[in-house]
C-alpha cells in the first residue's frame, strides 16, 4: 500500500497556514478573523500528526493535545471578548475597534 | 619669656556655666515670651541677667585677684567632639586675661542693657532687640570663656552673627540691611581664612589625642616647624581684621552704625570687635613663635590706625567720626600686641570699652534729643541743653585724645612706649595717630557741644535730656573713663602698672621685662605725645570754635586730598570694581551661561528627548488589530530567516 509522503501533509499545512494568516490580516471581520486563527492554529496541527507519524514518535501528536486544548481555551476566551466588544460597540468590525490608537 | 610665667594652677568650679547662662536664658525669655509680656518685664529681664552675670564674673575675677599668680578657674561641661584621637570638650576656663574680658563684657555690658532700655523704648522689637542683644552677650562671653580653639570659634561666629542681626536690626530700611549683609560677607571673609588656619594648626599639631585646648596648643607649638606657625598666625589675623575691623578688612565698621546706637557702643566699639586683639593675646605663645606675623600685626596695626585717624578728620556723621576713630583705636591695640606688649593691647582694650561705649552711649543721647539727627554739621550749642551728656562726652573726649589723667592716656602712652622700644617707626606712626585722634575728637566735640546751634527751630524746640536709664550708664561710664587708667600707671609711678603685673602670668610681661627703658627716655616720650596731643587739640579749638572758617579754606586749597579724604580713600569703590561687580558678573554668568544652559539644559533636554521619541514611536500604536497582526507575522518570519539563514 502506497502511503502519502509527509511532504504532502507539509505543503497542505502550509496552505493552510497561508491562508489563515491572509485571512487574519485582510478580513476585517472579528469572527472571520477569529476563524482564520483557527485555521491556523489546524494547519500546525496537521504538521504535527504528519510529522509524529513519519518519526514514529507521540511527541508531535502529545503536542497537537495542548494546541487543542489552548484553542478550545482560546475560542472560549475570544469568542466572549468578540460578544463583549460587540455588546458594547455593536460592531464586529475591526477597524472600528481602534480606541487604543494614537 | 616662658620662665617668668608662673606655673598653671588649675581649680575645678563649678558656677563657671552660669555666666554664659545667665543670658541665655534671657534670650529664651525674650524668644518665646517676649512679644506676651509687657515691656516693662523684659525692661527688667535683660539688664537683670547680665548684671547677675556681671556678679558672678566679679566673684571669678576675684577668686583670681586673691589666688595664687597663675590660678585658673576651669569647669568642663561635656566632651563636645569625641571624633577618633579628637576629644574637644565643651570646657570653660578663666584665668586673669579672660576675668577682665568677661568683666569688660559683662560690667560694660550691663550698662548698655540699662541704657537700651530708655533708648528703644517704645519700638515695636523691644524683646527681639533685648533677645538679640543677651545673644550677643552669651556669644561673647563664650568667645572669652572656651578653653579651646574650636569653643572659641563659636562665639567668634556667633558674635558675627548677633552683630549682623542688629547691624540690620531696623531691617524694613533697604541701607540697614545692606550694611548687615556687608558686615556678615566682610567678616566672613576673614572668618574662612581663620578656618582654614584652624585646620592647618590642627593638622600640624603632631600625633596622639587631641583637645585643641590652649594649653594644649601652646605646648605643642613649640614642636610645629616655624613657616607652618607663621602660615597659621596670619591666617588667624586675617580672621582678626574682619572681625577686628583693620586693613584691608575694616570697611564694614563705618557702615555698621545703621544699627541702633547702643548696638555700636556694645558691639563696634567695647567688645566684639577687640575679639581679635583678645584672640592674639590668648594665643600669645604661638604668635611669639612666629615673629614675622607678629611683625604683620604690629605693622598693619600701625597704618590702620593713622588711615582710619585721618579719614576720621573730615566725617560729618557723628557716629562715622566714631566709627573710624574706633578702627584707629583698634590699630594702637594690634600695635601693642604686634610688638609684644600683650597686656598692654588688652590694657587699652579695657579703657577703650569704656569711653568708646562712653562717646557711642553719649552720641546716642544726642541724637536722640535731636530726634534721630546725626549731621554734626546741624548740631552745636548742645551743652546748654543736654547738661549731663555734655560733661560725660567731654571726659570720653578727653579720655580718647589721651590727655594726662585720663584713662586712654595711661594705655596709649603705655603702647607708644613698647612700639618705641620695638621699632621707632611704628612709634612715628602711633604718635602721629595720637595728634590725630586730638584733633578729630575735639573737632566732633566742638562741633556738637560748643557755638551755636544749627539745628532747625522744630528739633530746637524739642530739645531735652535723655531719661535717667540713659544718662546713669554715661555718668558710670565717665567716672571708669577717667579711673580706669590708674591701674596701669607707668611703673615709676605711684604703684606702678599693677594690670600687667595682674595679666604677667597669663601673658608673659613681654621684652618688658628684660630691657625696661630708661626713666629719661620714658619721660621724653610722653612728654612727645602730650605735645602731639595738645597740638591736634589746639589746632582743634582754632579751626572749630575760634576760626570756624579755616577748614573751609583749608579743604579749598588742599581740594584733593579733601575729596580723597572724604571719599575715604576710595576703598569702598575700589573693593566695588575690584571684587564685587566682577564677583556679581561672574554669578551672572555662571547663572547664565552654566545654570540656565548647562543644568537646566541637561534637565529639560532629558525630559523633552523622551516626549520626543514618544511622539514618534506611538506612530506603530495604530489602533489597527491588522497592522499589529502584519508586524507579528513579519517578526516571526524575519526571526524564522535569522535562524535558518544561521542554518
Amino acid at each position: 500500500m502506497t502511503t502519502v509522503p509527509a511532504s504532502w501533509y507539509a505543503f497542505l499545512g502550509v496552505l493552510l497556514f497561508t491562508i489563515g494568516a491572509l485571512g487574519v490580516l485582510v478580513r476585517r471581520n472579528l469572527i472571520i478573523m477569529f476563524m482564520a486563527i483557527e485555521l491556523m492554529l489546524n494547519a500546525v496541527n496537521l504538521v504535527f500528526v504528519a510529522f509524529a507519524r513519519q518519526q514514529q514518535t507521540m511527541d508531535g501528536q502529545v503536542m497537537v493535545f495542548f494546541v487543542m486544548t489552548v484553542a478550545a481555551a482560546e475560542a472560549a476566551v475570544g469568542l466572549a471578548i468578540i460578544l463583549a466588544v460587540f455588546r458594547n460597540r455593536e460592531t464586529v468590525n475591526a477597524d472600528e475597534v481602534n480606541l487604543l490608537r494614537w | 619669656m616662658h620662665e617668668i610665667q608662673a606655673a598653671v594652677v588649675a581649680e575645678h568650679v563649678g558656677f563657671l556655666w552660669w555666666i554664659p547662662a545667665l543670658p541665655a536664658i534671657g534670650v529664651l525669655f525674650h524668644i518665646f515670651l517676649g512679644r506676651r509680656v509687657r515691656e516693662t518685664v523684659v525692661s527688667v529681664i535683660a539688664p537683670a541677667v547680665v548684671g547677675l552675670s556681671f556678679i558672678l564674673a566679679s566673684v571669678a575675677f576675684c577668686r583670681i585677684w586673691s589666688g595664687p599668680p597663675g590660678l585658673v578657674l576651669q569647669q568642663t561641661l561635656w566632651s563636645w567632639l569625641p571624633v577618633g584621637s579628637l576629644n574637644v570638650a565643651f570646657a570653660l576656663q578663666v584665668d586673669a586675661l579672660t576675668a577682665v574680658m568677661i568683666l569688660v563684657v559683662t560690667g560694660v555690658g550691663f550698662l548698655i542693657h540699662l541704657y537700651s532700655v530708655g533708648y528703644m523704648h517704645g519700638d515695636p522689637g523691644y524683646a527681639r532687640y533685648f533677645a538679640y542683644l543677651n545673644l550677643f552677650t552669651v556669644a561673647m562671653l563664650l568667645l572669652v570663656m572656651a578653653d579651646n580653639l574650636l569653643l572659641m570659634f563659636v562665639g567668634w561666629e556667633g558674635v558675627g552673627l548677633c552683630s549682623y542681626l542688629l547691624i540690620g536690626f531696623w531691617y524694613d530700611k533697604d541701607a540697614n540691611a545692606s550694611a548687615g549683609k556687608k558686615a556678615f560677607i566682610v567678616n566672613r571673609v576673614g572668618d574662612a581664612a581663620f578656618l582654614v588656619g584652624i585646620f592647618l594648626l590642627f593638622w600640624h599639631l603632631g600625633p596622639g589625642a587631641h583637645s585643641l585646648s590652649f594649653t594644649e596648643i601652646a605646648e605643642r607649638a613649640r614642636h610645629v616647624s616655624p613657616a607652618v606657625l607663621t602660615a597659621v598666625t596670619l591666617l588667624l589675623f586675617i580672621g582678626a581684621t574682619g572681625k577686628s575691623a583693620q586693613l584691608p578688612l575694616y570697611v564694614w565698621l563705618p557702615d555698621a552704625m545703621a544699627g541702633p546706637t547702643p548696638v555700636s557702643a556694645l558691639i563696634h566699639a567695647a567688645t566684639m570687635v577687640t575679639a581679635g586683639v583678645y584672640m592674639i593675646a590668648r594665643l600669645h605663645s604661638v604668635y611669639e613663635l612666629a615673629p614675622v606675623s607678629l611683625e604683620v600685626v604690629a605693622i598693619v596695626g600701625a597704618l590702620t590706625a593713622v588711615f582710619a585717624a585721618t579719614i576720621g578728620l573730615v566725617q560729618t556723621d557723628i557716629k562715622k567720626v566714631l566709627a573710624y576713630s574706633t578702627i584707629s583705636q583698634l590699630g594702637y591695640m594690634f600695635l601693642a600686641v604686634g610688638v609684644g606688649a600683650f597686656a598692654a593691647g588688652i590694657f587699652h582694650l579695657v579703657t577703650h570699652a569704656f569711653f568708646k561705649a562712653l562717646l557711642f552711649l553719649g552720641s546716642g543721647s544726642v541724637i536722640h534729643a535731636l530726634n534721630g539727627e546725626q549731621d554734626i554739621r546741624k548740631m552745636g550749642g548742645l551743652r546748654h541743653h543736654l547738661p549731663i551728656t555734655y560733661r560725660t562726652f567731654l571726659v570720653g573726649t578727653l579720655a580718647i585724645a589721651g590727655v594726662p589723667g585720663f584713662a586712654g592716656f595711661f594705655s596709649k602712652d603705655m603702647i607708644l612706649a613698647r612700639a618705641f622700644a620695638h621699632a621707632p617707626i611704628l612709634w612715628g606712626l602711633a604718635l602721629v595717630g595720637a595728634g590725630l585722634t586730638a584733633f578729630y575728637m575735639l573737632r566732633l566735640f566742638s562741633l556738637v557741644f560748643l557755638g551755636e546751634c544749627r539745628a532747625d527751630a522744630r528739633t530746637k524746640a524739642h530739645l531735652h535730656e535723655s531719661p535717667s536709664t540713659m544718662t546713669v550708664p554715661l555718668v558710670i561710664l565717665a567716672v571708669l573713663a577717667v579711673v580706669g587708667g590708674y591701674v596701669g600707671l607707668p611703673e615709676f609711678l605711684a604703684w606702678g602698672n599693677r594690670f600687667g603685673a595682674f595679666l604677667a602670668p597669663v601673658v608673659g610681661n613681654g621684652e618688658h621685662a628684660q630691657h625696661h627703658p630708661q626713666l629719661t627716655l620714658e619721660l621724653a616720650l610722653i612728654g612727645a605725645s602730650i605735645l602731639a596731643v595738645l597740638t591736634g587739640m589746639g589746632l582743634a579749638y582754632r579751626f572749630y570754635v575760634q576760626a570756624p572758617e579755616i577748614p573751609e579754606r583749608l579743604a579749598r586749597r588742599w581740594r584733593g586730598a579733601y575729596r580723597l579724604l572724604w571719599n575715604k580713600y576710595y576703598v569702598d569703590e575700589l573693593y566695588d570694581a575690584a571684587i564685587v561687580r566682577p564677583v556679581t558678573q561672574l554669578a551672572h554668568f555662571l547663572w547664565r551661561q552654566f545654570d540656565l544652559a548647562v543644568v537646566d539644559g541637561a534637565v529639560n533636554g532629558a525630559g523633552e528627548a523622551v516626549q520626543e521619541t514618544g511622539r514618534w514611536l506611538r506612530r506603530w500604536q495604530t489602533g489597527n488589530v491588522q497592522h499589529y497582526a502584519l508586524s507579528l507575522l513579519l517578526g516571526t518570519l524575519a526571526l524564522l530567516a535569522y535562524f535558518l539563514g544561521r542554518g
